[in-house]
């Protein structure tokens, strides 16, 4: 804050607290006052008395600035003056956090120093891991890690990305952006329905067969680039398989035609400036072995 | 209509502005609490959100805030300001059609917020979610507020000016540029309802707090010190305690109370020294709100034996002593040790009720039955029991509401902060959310409670309003209860 804002703060401060300290003490009237005595004004038959200031309340107001006045010497608050002990609270988070890092460090580097692969099914890892992962990824994928609408099941055996321990630990640092782009004004309605006959029948399921040969050509057009020749998806782009029946927007004959028509924009954030290091590790591990159980 | 106002119309006084209001105030009160009850119900029971986007929670928690504020709130600080700065004045309002200006235009303030913010028109400030149009009326009625009632101040014929006066005035100037400088905003076109701060980021965030505490404590603090610095002393008939602590209390409160809105962003991106700042203001506000309480519970002694017999004279000292809780309560949680544990959490929604309901709803309620058996040319209200029952049902379904949100967020806090041995959170939120469902049930009871006395009050009322009926016969002890 420029050195002008700063004395305006303290200017401001010190007139507010000052004034108040005066109107209480040139109001204090130690006599005690004879009960019935009014100050004479009558407002529509309301007259007030000229009692003196509680002395319990005058001292309780004397206390209250007396503390405030301390804290304004100790702590920050009188413009740039940091007080006396420089306190921040970007320094008492910090300590908070070093504190806790010094109390677990020694239990989690411990799991640190072991392969994910290795630590999956200790029962403590699983414990904290699931912990973690109630607080920080059950919002999405569910308590039950099962997922729902647009956010994949970590159970079972089907990873868009891949599930061995390292891309899941990549996931998990550095987030995920799918990319699927929208096929309508392209492929055109026709393109759209054919090609979703197509993938109909690509899962054994009742289709049109003259659509799905028209859709056949489609996918081999324009969808092989990422899903592959054979629909089976490409982990390193993120592009799922289409013939396992497993449909992360829903398996519908319309929601296909329209994942298809409008395009998928999944997003799984990054968890590298929230957990550390070790948190991730642990929370790998549980992931891992979530369908491993 | 025509006919009934004439009769009613007083020699000196316009009643009829007051009469307006302070029929509006009822009439605001329960459209605002029943609003406040089907969102507390919603968050016990999500299925009455009825997937549909009108009567979501997020559309309708503005709609009760603006209302029970700004529509029951803001009518009966009308109505009071209105009447009290006559009647200690001895002068009639300086205007007839200025003040008739305000009444409707009030009215349309409070229509236009009921329409655009279940169809989701929102700046999303709190307290301030009113669209720019609605911003600029706001400001028009207000200015005219502002000079009906210092032009009546001016040409008073009493000497001084009675320290109700005092608080209806700082009320008035301080919302005035509270609204001002908050709602400053650009429209993204002039036949768009919508607009965006000038504001951004933490600025945006600290001017944002710094009028909605003040939102705090200039509407619904001084305006209703206002409103007790008269009723009080009129419904015990004795004389205000001290005259001195008035003037000490007053120049304190108005004085410290703008300084306290960073105390609602703790542990934020808002620099150290202004939550400092904040948190030491608030602490030294204590003994200057505790005035007020003490001049308004001090006025009664010499006639406690009142509340034995006067049902309105209990919800003003009730009222009083809510006031004095949250006025302790408030101080306590703006300490950053108490506040890492309450922020966030149900805790401040309680606090806010017990400062709402406890001391604002009552103290206008209080003051209304006082004031419309006046209004109508009546002795007294059509029943003195059914203003008792009232009384018991705000009382219980006040300590229902505090009770149970104070349980609430006292649970949250330490859930929320709970860890294991491992170092990992022992809840994730959702266990938090289950843990807290017994609470908004009770809640949901508490507001029922509160809102079925407004019913009450409108049959009493109604009444009251007829000429054709007679006021029953006082209870020999009004609700020996």
């Amino acid at each position: 804050m420029a050195s002008f804002w700063s004395y305006w703060v303290i200017v401001l401060t010190v007139v507010t607290i000052v004034g108040i300290t005066w109107i209480l003490f040139a109001n204090r009237k130690r006599e005690v006052q004879p009960q019935e005595k009014t100050t004479g004004h009558v407002y529509d038959g309301i007259e007030e008395f000229d009692n003196p200031l509680p002395a319990w309340w005058f001292y309780m107001f004397v206390i209250t600035i007396v503390w405030g006045i301390g804290y304004l010497i100790i702590y920050p608050g009188m413009g740039n003056f940091p007080g006396v002990i420089g306190w921040t609270q970007l320094g008492q988070y910090e300590q908070n956090v070093a504190a806790a890092d010094e109390k677990y460090r020694d239990m989690r580097d411990r799991y640190l120093a072991l392969p994910v692969e290795e630590i999956a099914m200790d029962p403590a890892v699983r414990k904290m891991g699931m912990r973690m992962f109630a607080n920080n990824c059950a919002q999405c994928h569910g308590a039950d890690a099962k997922g729902a609408y647009g956010f994949p099941n970590l159970t079972d055996d089907d990873w868009i990305y891949g599930g061995d321990a390292a891309t899941i630990q990549a996931t998990v640092i550095n987030g995920r952006q799918a990319a699927m782009p929208a096929w309508g004004d392209i492929i055109g309605d026709k393109g759209v329905k054919d090609v979703t006959q197509y993938l109909l029948r690509l899962n054994g399921r009742d289709a049109n067969a003259a659509q799905a040969d028209a859709g056949e050509t489609v996918f081999k057009t324009y969808c092989v680039a990422c899903h592959g020749p054979d629909a089976t998806g490409n982990p390193m782009m993120g592009a799922p398989n289409l013939t396992n029946g497993v449909w992360l927007y829903g398996g519908s004959e319309e929601q296909i035609a329209q994942t298809v028509r409008a395009g998928r924009n999944g997003a799984m954030p990054a968890f590298k400036d929230t957990l550390s290091e070790d948190k991730i590790h642990i929370l790998t591990a549980y992931v891992y072995g979530l369908n491993k159980q | 209509m025509s006919e009934l106002n004439s009769a009613l119309e007083h020699p000196t006084y316009n009643y009829k502005v007051v009469r307006q209001f302070a029929v509006m105030t009822v009439v605001w009160g329960i459209v605002g609490m029943l609003v406040g009850v089907l969102i507390a119900a919603q968050l016990a029971w999500p299925a009455l959100n009825f997937d549909l986007p009108w009567v979501h929670f997020g559309r309708l928690r503005p709609l009760h805030t603006n209302a029970v504020i700004f529509a029951f709130g803001g009518s009966a600080l009308f109505a009071t300001s209105y009447y009290v700065v006559q009647r200690t004045c001895q002068v009639r309002l300086i205007s007839d059609k200025l003040a008739a200006i305000t009444f409707w235009g009030w009215q349309l303030v409070i229509v236009s917020a009921a329409i655009t913010l279940p169809l989701g028109l929102t700046t999303s400030k709190e307290y301030a979610e009113l669209e720019w149009p609605i911003d600029l009326l706001i400001t028009v009625i207000w200015v005219l507020y502002a000079i009906v009632f210092f032009g009546t101040i001016a040409k008073r014929k009493a000497d001084h000016i009675y320290v109700a006066n005092w608080f209806f005035g700082s009320f008035i100037i301080a919302v005035a540029v509270l609204h001002i400088i908050n709602s400053l905003e650009m429209p993204i076109a002039l036949n768009m309802f919508k607009s965006y701060s000038i504001y951004a980021g933490t600025v945006d965030a600290m001017v944002q707090w710094w009028y909605g505490h003040n939102a705090v404590g200039f509407f619904l603090t001084a305006g209703f010190l206002g409103m007790m610095y008269y009723f009080v002393p009129k419904q015990a008939e004795r004389p205000i305690y001290s005259y001195r602590l008035s003037i000490v209390h007053f120049w304190a409160l108005v004085a410290v109370y703008i300084w306290a809105g960073p105390h609602h962003l703790h542990y934020t991106a808002l620099p150290d020294w202004a939550q400092s700042l904040g948190m030491v203001m608030s602490l030294i506000l204590l003994a200057p709100s505790w005035g007020g309480m003490i001049n308004g519970m001090m006025t009664l002694s010499g006639a406690w034996h009142k509340l034995r017999t006067d049902p309105i004279l209990r919800f003003l000292v009730v009222s009083l002593s809510f006031y004095g809780m949250s006025t302790f309560e408030g101080p306590m949680m703006s300490i950053k040790t108490v506040n890492s544990l309450s922020h966030y959490t149900d805790w401040t929604i309680g606090h806010v009720h017990s400062g709402a309901l406890g001391w604002v709803a009552m103290i206008s309620i209080g003051s209304m039955y006082h004031l419309i058996p006046i209004l109508f040319g009546r002795e007294r209200m059509y029943s003195i029991s059914l203003i008792n029952a009232h009384f018991w049902m705000s009382t219980i379904g006040t300590v229902l509401y505090i009770a149970s949100m104070w349980v609430n967020g006292i649970l949250q806090g330490l859930m929320w902060r709970a860890y294991n041995q491992d170092g990992t959170l022992t809840y994730s939120f959702v266990e938090t959310v289950a843990a807290s469902y017994p609470g908004y049930v009770v809640r949901v009871i508490g507001g029922a409670i509160f809102f079925s006395g407004m019913l009450l009050m409108a049959y009493n009322v109604y009444m009251t309003s007829r000429k054709d009926i007679e006021p029953q016969a006082a209870p020999a002890v009004a609700g020996a209860a």
